[in-house]
Protein backbone atom coordinates (compact mmCIF):
# COMPACT_ATOMS: atom_id res chain seq x y z
CA UNK A 1 0.00 0.00 0.00
CA UNK A 2 1.15 3.50 -0.71
CA UNK A 3 -1.22 6.20 0.44
CA UNK A 4 1.37 8.93 0.49
CA UNK A 5 0.42 12.22 -1.11
CA UNK A 6 2.85 15.06 -1.66
CA UNK A 7 1.41 17.66 0.68
CA UNK A 8 -1.71 19.15 2.23
CA UNK A 9 -2.87 20.76 -1.03
CA UNK A 10 -2.92 17.38 -2.74
CA UNK A 11 -4.53 15.69 0.25
CA UNK A 12 -7.50 18.08 0.34
CA UNK A 13 -7.78 18.53 -3.44
CA UNK A 14 -11.35 17.19 -3.70
CA UNK A 15 -12.86 18.85 -0.63
CA UNK A 16 -15.62 20.96 -2.13
CA UNK A 17 -17.91 23.74 -0.94
CA UNK A 18 -20.54 22.62 1.62
CA UNK A 19 -18.60 19.49 2.63
CA UNK A 20 -18.84 18.08 6.16
CA UNK A 21 -15.38 17.62 7.64
CA UNK A 22 -14.09 16.35 10.95
CA UNK A 23 -10.97 17.93 12.36
CA UNK A 24 -9.00 16.26 15.15
CA UNK A 25 -7.51 18.04 18.14
CA UNK A 26 -8.34 19.30 21.61
CA UNK A 27 -7.89 23.05 21.88
CA UNK A 28 -4.77 23.66 19.79
CA UNK A 29 -3.26 20.30 20.78
CA UNK A 30 -3.04 17.73 17.99
CA UNK A 31 -4.72 19.83 15.29
CA UNK A 32 -4.01 19.28 11.56
CA UNK A 33 -2.18 22.58 11.02
CA UNK A 34 -1.05 21.91 7.45
CA UNK A 35 -4.48 20.86 6.21
CA UNK A 36 -6.18 23.86 7.81
CA UNK A 37 -3.69 26.16 6.06
CA UNK A 38 -4.40 24.39 2.76
CA UNK A 39 -8.17 24.71 3.22
CA UNK A 40 -7.74 28.44 3.84
CA UNK A 41 -5.62 28.74 0.69
CA UNK A 42 -8.10 26.72 -1.39
CA UNK A 43 -10.95 28.91 -0.14
CA UNK A 44 -13.68 26.25 0.02
CA UNK A 45 -16.80 27.67 1.62
CA UNK A 46 -19.96 26.57 3.41
CA UNK A 47 -18.14 23.94 5.43
CA UNK A 48 -19.69 22.06 8.32
CA UNK A 49 -16.88 21.37 10.77
CA UNK A 50 -17.07 18.72 13.47
CA UNK A 51 -14.33 19.47 15.96
CA UNK A 52 -14.21 19.62 19.75
CA UNK A 53 -13.16 23.28 19.68
CA UNK A 54 -12.96 26.09 17.15
CA UNK A 55 -9.38 27.24 17.66
CA UNK A 56 -8.37 30.78 18.62
CA UNK A 57 -8.65 33.93 16.50
CA UNK A 58 -5.37 33.49 14.65
CA UNK A 59 -4.76 29.73 14.84
CA UNK A 60 -6.49 26.44 14.19
CA UNK A 61 -10.06 26.52 12.90
CA UNK A 62 -10.08 30.22 13.85
CA UNK A 63 -8.17 30.82 10.60
CA UNK A 64 -11.08 29.36 8.59
CA UNK A 65 -13.52 31.55 10.51
CA UNK A 66 -11.54 34.68 9.62
CA UNK A 67 -12.06 33.81 5.94
CA UNK A 68 -15.79 32.96 6.49
CA UNK A 69 -15.40 29.43 5.19
CA UNK A 70 -17.37 27.75 7.96
CA UNK A 71 -21.18 27.58 7.78
CA UNK A 72 -21.68 25.40 10.84
CA UNK A 73 -19.59 24.25 13.81
CA UNK A 74 -20.41 21.11 15.79
CA UNK A 75 -18.35 21.31 18.98
CA UNK A 76 -18.43 20.86 22.74
CA UNK A 77 -16.62 24.05 23.75
CA UNK A 78 -15.90 27.15 21.72
CA UNK A 79 -14.84 29.72 24.25
CA UNK A 80 -11.54 31.16 23.08
CA UNK A 81 -12.38 32.95 19.88
CA UNK A 82 -13.70 36.52 19.37
CA UNK A 83 -14.40 36.17 15.65
CA UNK A 84 -16.36 33.00 16.41
CA UNK A 85 -18.42 34.89 18.98
CA UNK A 86 -19.10 37.73 16.54
CA UNK A 87 -20.25 35.41 13.74
CA UNK A 88 -22.38 33.40 16.14
CA UNK A 89 -24.13 36.49 17.52
CA UNK A 90 -24.81 37.91 14.03
CA UNK A 91 -26.16 34.56 12.89
CA UNK A 92 -23.52 34.13 10.16
CA UNK A 93 -22.33 30.97 11.83
CA UNK A 94 -24.55 28.12 12.94
CA UNK A 95 -23.37 26.41 16.12
CA UNK A 96 -24.41 23.06 17.53
CA UNK A 97 -23.03 22.41 21.01
CA UNK A 98 -22.95 18.80 22.13
CA UNK A 99 -21.42 17.07 25.15
CA UNK A 100 -17.78 16.13 24.65
CA UNK A 101 -18.26 12.43 25.34
CA UNK A 102 -21.22 12.37 22.96
CA UNK A 103 -19.06 13.99 20.28
CA UNK A 104 -16.30 11.42 20.74
CA UNK A 105 -18.67 8.47 20.86
CA UNK A 106 -20.65 9.55 17.78
CA UNK A 107 -17.32 9.48 15.91
CA UNK A 108 -16.52 6.10 17.40
CA UNK A 109 -19.92 4.73 16.35
CA UNK A 110 -19.26 5.80 12.74
CA UNK A 111 -15.89 4.03 12.78
CA UNK A 112 -17.39 0.91 14.32
CA UNK A 113 -20.27 0.72 11.85
CA UNK A 114 -22.96 1.36 14.45
CA UNK A 115 -25.77 3.75 13.53
CA UNK A 116 -26.40 5.09 17.03
CA UNK A 117 -25.29 5.07 20.63
CA UNK A 118 -27.10 5.51 23.95
CA UNK A 119 -25.66 7.93 26.47
CA UNK A 120 -26.96 9.47 29.69
CA UNK A 121 -25.19 12.77 28.92
CA UNK A 122 -27.75 15.53 28.51
CA UNK A 123 -30.78 13.70 29.91
CA UNK A 124 -33.13 16.28 31.44
CA UNK A 125 -31.33 19.18 29.70
CA UNK A 126 -31.92 21.12 26.50
CA UNK A 127 -29.58 18.67 24.73
CA UNK A 128 -32.34 16.05 25.04
CA UNK A 129 -34.98 18.11 23.24
CA UNK A 130 -36.35 16.26 20.22
CA UNK A 131 -34.27 13.15 20.85
CA UNK A 132 -35.45 9.61 21.38
CA UNK A 133 -34.64 8.17 24.76
CA UNK A 134 -34.77 4.73 26.34
CA UNK A 135 -34.53 3.37 29.83
CA UNK A 136 -32.07 0.61 30.70
CA UNK A 137 -31.18 -1.06 33.99
CA UNK A 138 -27.76 -0.02 35.26
CA UNK A 139 -26.49 -1.58 38.50
CA UNK A 140 -30.04 -2.52 39.40
CA UNK A 141 -31.42 0.98 38.85
CA UNK A 142 -33.47 2.16 35.88
CA UNK A 143 -31.67 4.96 34.08
CA UNK A 144 -32.56 7.06 31.05
CA UNK A 145 -30.30 7.28 27.99
CA UNK A 146 -30.47 9.48 24.90
CA UNK A 147 -30.11 7.98 21.46
CA UNK A 148 -27.39 9.87 19.57
CA UNK A 149 -26.63 9.16 15.92
CA UNK A 150 -23.26 8.26 14.43
CA UNK A 151 -21.71 11.13 12.51
CA UNK A 152 -21.75 11.13 8.74
CA UNK A 153 -18.72 13.09 7.53
CA UNK A 154 -17.37 13.40 3.99
CA UNK A 155 -13.82 13.87 5.22
CA UNK A 156 -11.89 13.40 8.44
CA UNK A 157 -8.61 15.27 8.82
CA UNK A 158 -6.33 14.15 11.61
CA UNK A 159 -2.85 14.86 12.87
CA UNK A 160 -0.56 12.09 14.12
CA UNK A 161 2.97 11.98 15.47
CA UNK A 162 4.17 9.18 13.21
CA UNK A 163 2.72 7.36 10.25
CA UNK A 164 3.76 5.00 7.47
CA UNK A 165 2.79 4.51 3.79
CA UNK A 166 0.00 2.09 4.80
CA UNK A 167 -1.61 4.86 6.81
CA UNK A 168 -0.83 3.30 10.18
CA UNK A 169 -0.76 6.03 12.80
CA UNK A 170 0.83 6.63 16.18
CA UNK A 171 -0.15 9.60 18.31
CA UNK A 172 1.78 11.32 21.07
CA UNK A 173 0.61 12.12 24.60
CA UNK A 174 -2.63 14.13 24.85
CA UNK A 175 -2.34 15.13 21.18
CA UNK A 176 -4.13 11.84 20.58
CA UNK A 177 -7.54 13.07 21.87
CA UNK A 178 -10.19 12.99 19.08
CA UNK A 179 -7.80 12.03 16.28
CA UNK A 180 -8.09 8.20 16.38
CA UNK A 181 -11.88 8.09 16.39
CA UNK A 182 -12.21 10.79 13.76
CA UNK A 183 -9.71 8.88 11.61
CA UNK A 184 -12.09 5.92 11.79
CA UNK A 185 -15.16 8.00 11.02
CA UNK A 186 -14.42 9.79 7.74
CA UNK A 187 -15.59 8.51 4.37
CA UNK A 188 -12.20 9.77 3.26
CA UNK A 189 -9.60 10.17 5.98
CA UNK A 190 -6.57 12.39 5.56
CA UNK A 191 -3.69 12.09 8.02
CA UNK A 192 -0.85 14.56 8.35
CA UNK A 193 2.10 13.40 10.40
CA UNK A 194 5.15 14.94 12.02
CA UNK A 195 7.23 12.01 10.86
CA UNK A 196 6.46 9.75 7.91
CA UNK A 197 8.48 6.55 8.26
CA UNK A 198 9.00 3.56 5.90
CA UNK A 199 6.67 0.56 6.17
CA UNK A 200 7.91 -1.83 8.83
CA UNK A 201 9.41 0.81 11.04
CA UNK A 202 6.41 1.20 13.33
CA UNK A 203 5.96 -1.64 15.77
CA UNK A 204 2.62 -3.30 14.85
CA UNK A 205 1.92 -3.71 18.56
CA UNK A 206 2.02 0.05 19.04
CA UNK A 207 -0.23 1.25 16.22
CA UNK A 208 -3.08 3.41 17.50
CA UNK A 209 -4.98 3.69 14.18
CA UNK A 210 -4.64 0.81 11.68
CA UNK A 211 -4.06 2.04 8.14
CA UNK A 212 -7.30 0.60 6.79
CA UNK A 213 -9.04 3.69 8.13
CA UNK A 214 -6.64 6.13 6.45
CA UNK A 215 -6.86 7.01 2.75
CA UNK A 216 -4.18 9.67 2.34
CA UNK A 217 -1.13 10.47 4.39
CA UNK A 218 1.54 13.13 4.08
CA UNK A 219 4.60 14.45 5.82
CA UNK A 220 3.58 17.72 7.47
CA UNK A 221 5.91 20.71 7.59
CA UNK A 222 6.63 23.70 9.82
CA UNK A 223 4.55 22.66 12.81
CA UNK A 224 3.99 25.51 15.22
CA UNK A 225 2.23 23.39 17.88
CA UNK A 226 1.13 26.47 19.74
CA UNK A 227 0.45 26.28 23.48
CA UNK A 228 -2.89 27.80 24.48
CA UNK A 229 -2.31 28.12 28.26
CA UNK A 230 1.33 28.08 29.27
CA UNK A 231 1.37 27.14 32.94
CA UNK A 232 4.66 26.45 34.74
CA UNK A 233 6.14 26.20 38.21
CA UNK A 234 9.44 27.61 39.42
CA UNK A 235 12.43 25.32 39.81
CA UNK B 1 -16.10 31.94 55.95
CA UNK B 2 -13.89 29.88 53.64
CA UNK B 3 -11.88 31.29 50.78
CA UNK B 4 -11.24 29.28 47.60
CA UNK B 5 -8.26 27.53 49.14
CA UNK B 6 -10.34 26.65 52.19
CA UNK B 7 -13.03 25.09 50.02
CA UNK B 8 -10.36 23.12 48.14
CA UNK B 9 -8.77 21.94 51.41
CA UNK B 10 -12.11 20.79 52.79
CA UNK B 11 -12.96 18.89 49.59
CA UNK B 12 -9.54 17.23 49.65
CA UNK B 13 -10.60 15.52 52.89
CA UNK B 14 -13.27 13.62 50.93
CA UNK B 15 -10.68 11.90 48.76
CA UNK B 16 -9.80 8.35 49.75
CA UNK B 17 -6.77 6.19 49.14
CA UNK B 18 -6.99 4.40 45.77
CA UNK B 19 -9.41 6.88 44.20
CA UNK B 20 -9.45 7.86 40.54
CA UNK B 21 -10.55 11.50 40.52
CA UNK B 22 -11.62 13.97 37.83
CA UNK B 23 -11.14 17.62 38.76
CA UNK B 24 -12.99 20.39 36.97
CA UNK B 25 -11.70 23.86 36.18
CA UNK B 26 -11.41 26.53 38.92
CA UNK B 27 -11.54 25.64 42.64
CA UNK B 28 -11.60 21.88 41.88
CA UNK B 29 -8.18 22.18 40.22
CA UNK B 30 -6.80 23.54 43.51
CA UNK B 31 -7.90 20.37 45.33
CA UNK B 32 -4.92 18.53 43.79
CA UNK B 33 -2.59 20.63 45.97
CA UNK B 34 -4.15 19.36 49.22
CA UNK B 35 -4.43 15.62 48.67
CA UNK B 36 -2.78 14.15 51.80
CA UNK B 37 0.80 13.01 51.26
CA UNK B 38 1.24 9.27 50.99
CA UNK B 39 -2.26 8.78 49.61
CA UNK B 40 -2.46 6.96 46.27
CA UNK B 41 -4.75 9.03 44.08
CA UNK B 42 -4.79 9.11 40.28
CA UNK B 43 -6.07 12.24 38.55
CA UNK B 44 -7.98 11.80 35.30
CA UNK B 45 -7.92 14.53 32.67
CA UNK B 46 -10.76 13.95 30.22
CA UNK B 47 -8.69 14.95 27.17
CA UNK B 48 -6.95 11.60 27.58
CA UNK B 49 -4.70 11.12 30.60
CA UNK B 50 -4.68 9.15 33.83
CA UNK B 51 -1.91 10.22 36.19
CA UNK B 52 -1.82 13.98 35.77
CA UNK B 53 1.09 15.68 37.51
CA UNK B 54 1.83 19.31 38.41
CA UNK B 55 2.64 22.12 35.98
CA UNK B 56 6.01 21.64 34.23
CA UNK B 57 9.12 23.55 35.28
CA UNK B 58 9.81 26.64 33.21
CA UNK B 59 11.33 25.63 29.87
CA UNK B 60 10.01 22.06 30.10
CA UNK B 61 6.54 22.72 28.67
CA UNK B 62 5.39 20.19 26.08
CA UNK B 63 2.70 21.34 23.65
CA UNK B 64 1.45 17.75 23.28
CA UNK B 65 0.81 17.47 27.02
CA UNK B 66 -2.11 19.51 28.33
CA UNK B 67 -5.06 19.11 30.69
CA UNK B 68 -8.74 19.66 29.97
CA UNK B 69 -8.27 23.36 30.72
CA UNK B 70 -5.64 23.44 27.93
CA UNK B 71 -2.90 24.16 30.48
CA UNK B 72 0.54 22.61 30.12
CA UNK B 73 1.02 19.80 32.66
CA UNK B 74 3.23 16.80 33.41
CA UNK B 75 2.63 13.11 34.00
CA UNK B 76 3.43 11.11 37.12
CA UNK B 77 4.98 7.63 37.27
CA UNK B 78 2.39 5.08 36.15
CA UNK B 79 0.42 7.41 33.91
CA UNK B 80 -1.45 6.37 30.76
CA UNK B 81 -2.66 8.19 27.64
CA UNK B 82 -5.80 7.31 25.69
CA UNK B 83 -8.23 8.81 23.21
CA UNK B 84 -11.33 10.90 23.97
CA UNK B 85 -13.82 8.06 23.36
CA UNK B 86 -12.07 5.82 25.88
CA UNK B 87 -11.80 8.74 28.29
CA UNK B 88 -15.55 9.26 28.31
CA UNK B 89 -15.99 5.49 28.20
CA UNK B 90 -14.29 5.14 31.58
CA UNK B 91 -16.37 8.05 32.87
CA UNK B 92 -19.64 6.60 31.56
CA UNK B 93 -18.78 3.14 32.88
CA UNK B 94 -18.27 4.69 36.33
CA UNK B 95 -14.65 3.70 36.69
CA UNK B 96 -13.85 7.21 37.95
CA UNK B 97 -14.57 7.24 41.71
CA UNK B 98 -15.07 10.94 42.29
CA UNK B 99 -15.83 13.99 40.17
CA UNK B 100 -15.30 17.45 41.64
CA UNK B 101 -16.67 20.39 39.72
CA UNK B 102 -17.94 23.93 40.04
CA UNK B 103 -21.55 25.08 39.72
CA UNK B 104 -23.55 28.23 39.24
CA UNK B 105 -26.69 26.71 40.81
CA UNK B 106 -27.68 23.44 42.51
CA UNK B 107 -31.21 22.35 43.41
CA UNK B 108 -32.22 20.50 46.57
CA UNK B 109 -32.84 17.33 44.58
CA UNK B 110 -29.33 17.40 43.10
CA UNK B 111 -29.82 19.10 39.73
CA UNK B 112 -26.86 21.18 38.60
CA UNK B 113 -26.49 24.18 36.29
CA UNK B 114 -23.00 25.23 35.31
CA UNK B 115 -22.69 25.76 31.56
CA UNK B 116 -24.98 28.44 30.22
CA UNK B 117 -26.32 31.86 31.18
CA UNK B 118 -29.09 32.98 28.80
CA UNK B 119 -28.20 36.25 27.11
CA UNK B 120 -24.48 35.74 27.62
CA UNK B 121 -22.02 34.15 25.21
CA UNK B 122 -22.46 30.39 25.41
CA UNK B 123 -19.13 28.62 25.31
CA UNK B 124 -20.41 25.08 25.58
CA UNK B 125 -20.71 22.27 28.07
CA UNK B 126 -17.41 20.59 27.23
CA UNK B 127 -17.35 17.33 29.18
CA UNK B 128 -19.52 18.53 32.07
CA UNK B 129 -22.77 16.88 30.92
CA UNK B 130 -21.03 13.54 30.42
CA UNK B 131 -19.36 13.77 33.82
CA UNK B 132 -22.44 14.66 35.83
CA UNK B 133 -24.65 12.13 34.03
CA UNK B 134 -22.38 9.22 34.88
CA UNK B 135 -20.27 9.96 37.94
CA UNK B 136 -20.60 7.64 40.95
CA UNK B 137 -19.96 10.50 43.31
CA UNK B 138 -20.09 14.22 42.57
CA UNK B 139 -18.89 16.92 44.93
CA UNK B 140 -19.64 20.49 43.93
CA UNK B 141 -17.40 23.40 44.90
CA UNK B 142 -19.39 26.61 44.69
CA UNK B 143 -20.29 29.95 46.23
CA UNK B 144 -23.37 29.70 48.48
CA UNK B 145 -24.65 33.10 47.36
CA UNK B 146 -24.02 35.29 44.31
CA UNK B 147 -22.56 38.79 44.37
CA UNK B 148 -26.03 40.23 45.03
CA UNK B 149 -26.34 37.99 48.09
CA UNK B 150 -28.93 35.68 46.48
CA UNK B 151 -28.85 31.96 47.21
CA UNK B 152 -27.45 29.58 44.62
CA UNK B 153 -28.78 26.55 46.55
CA UNK B 154 -32.32 26.52 45.25
CA UNK B 155 -35.57 24.53 45.25
CA UNK B 156 -35.18 24.42 41.45
CA UNK B 157 -32.41 25.72 39.20
CA UNK B 158 -33.27 28.85 37.18
CA UNK B 159 -30.41 28.42 34.72
CA UNK B 160 -30.33 25.78 31.95
CA UNK B 161 -29.41 22.42 33.48
CA UNK B 162 -26.20 20.47 33.01
CA UNK B 163 -27.60 17.33 34.63
CA UNK B 164 -30.39 16.12 36.87
CA UNK B 165 -30.43 14.47 40.31
CA UNK B 166 -26.69 13.88 40.35
CA UNK B 167 -24.98 16.08 42.98
CA UNK B 168 -24.14 14.21 46.19
CA UNK B 169 -22.24 16.77 48.25
CA UNK B 170 -21.66 20.53 48.21
CA UNK B 171 -18.87 22.53 49.79
CA UNK B 172 -19.37 26.30 49.84
CA UNK B 173 -17.73 29.22 51.62
CA UNK B 174 -20.33 28.74 54.38
CA UNK B 175 -21.05 25.03 54.76
CA UNK B 176 -20.75 21.38 53.83
CA UNK B 177 -24.05 19.82 52.79
CA UNK B 178 -25.24 16.47 51.49
CA UNK B 179 -28.02 16.21 48.94
CA UNK B 180 -30.68 13.81 50.31
CA UNK B 181 -34.25 12.94 49.31
CA UNK B 182 -35.34 15.45 52.01
CA UNK B 183 -33.21 18.24 50.56
CA UNK B 184 -29.86 19.77 51.55
CA UNK B 185 -28.66 18.20 54.80
CA UNK B 186 -26.35 20.54 56.72
CA UNK B 187 -23.26 18.65 57.89
CA UNK B 188 -20.72 21.30 58.88
CA UNK B 189 -20.41 25.05 59.28
CA UNK B 190 -17.45 27.06 58.00
CA UNK B 191 -15.35 28.64 60.78
CA UNK B 192 -17.22 31.55 62.33
CA UNK B 193 -20.47 30.90 60.45
CA UNK B 194 -23.74 30.28 62.32
CA UNK B 195 -26.53 27.89 61.40
CA UNK B 196 -28.74 30.96 61.08
CA UNK B 197 -26.47 32.49 58.42
CA UNK B 198 -26.56 29.24 56.43
CA UNK B 199 -30.36 29.10 56.73
CA UNK B 200 -30.63 32.64 55.39
CA UNK B 201 -28.32 31.85 52.49
CA UNK B 202 -30.17 28.68 51.41
CA UNK B 203 -33.40 28.88 49.43
CA UNK B 204 -33.81 25.15 48.82
CA UNK B 205 -35.12 22.72 51.46
CA UNK B 206 -32.61 22.57 54.29
CA UNK B 207 -32.45 19.79 56.87
CA UNK B 208 -30.78 20.71 60.16
CA UNK B 209 -30.59 17.97 62.76
CA UNK B 210 -28.83 18.19 66.10
CA UNK B 211 -25.69 20.14 66.76
CA UNK B 212 -23.89 21.18 63.55
CA UNK B 213 -20.14 21.10 64.07
CA UNK B 214 -17.69 23.66 62.74
CA UNK B 215 -15.47 22.15 60.07
CA UNK B 216 -11.86 21.34 60.83
CA UNK B 217 -9.30 22.39 58.27
CA UNK B 218 -5.56 22.24 58.78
Amino acid sequence: MNKIVKNAEEAIRDIKDNATIMLGGFGLCGIPENSIAALVKKGVKGLTCISNNAGVDDFGIGLMLQTRQVKKMISSYVGENEEFERQMLTGELEVELIPQGTLATRCLAAGYGMPAIFTPAGVGTEVAIGKESRKFMVDGVEKEFLMEMAFDADFAIVKAWKGDPHGNLVFRETARNFNPMMAMAGKITIAEVEELVPAGELNPDNIHTPGIYVHRIFQGVNYEKRIEQRTVRKK
Amino acid sequence: MLDKVGIAKRIAKEIKDGYYVNLGIGIPTLVANYIPKGMNVVLQSENGLLGMGPFPFEGEEDSDLINAGKQTITTVAGSAFFDSAMSFGMIRARKVDLTILGAMEVSDDGDIANWKIPGKMVKGMGGAMDLVASAKNIIVAMQHVNKAGESKLLPKCDLPLTGIRCVKKIVTELAVLDVTPEGFRLLERAPGISVEQIKNATRGRLVIEGNIPEMVIE
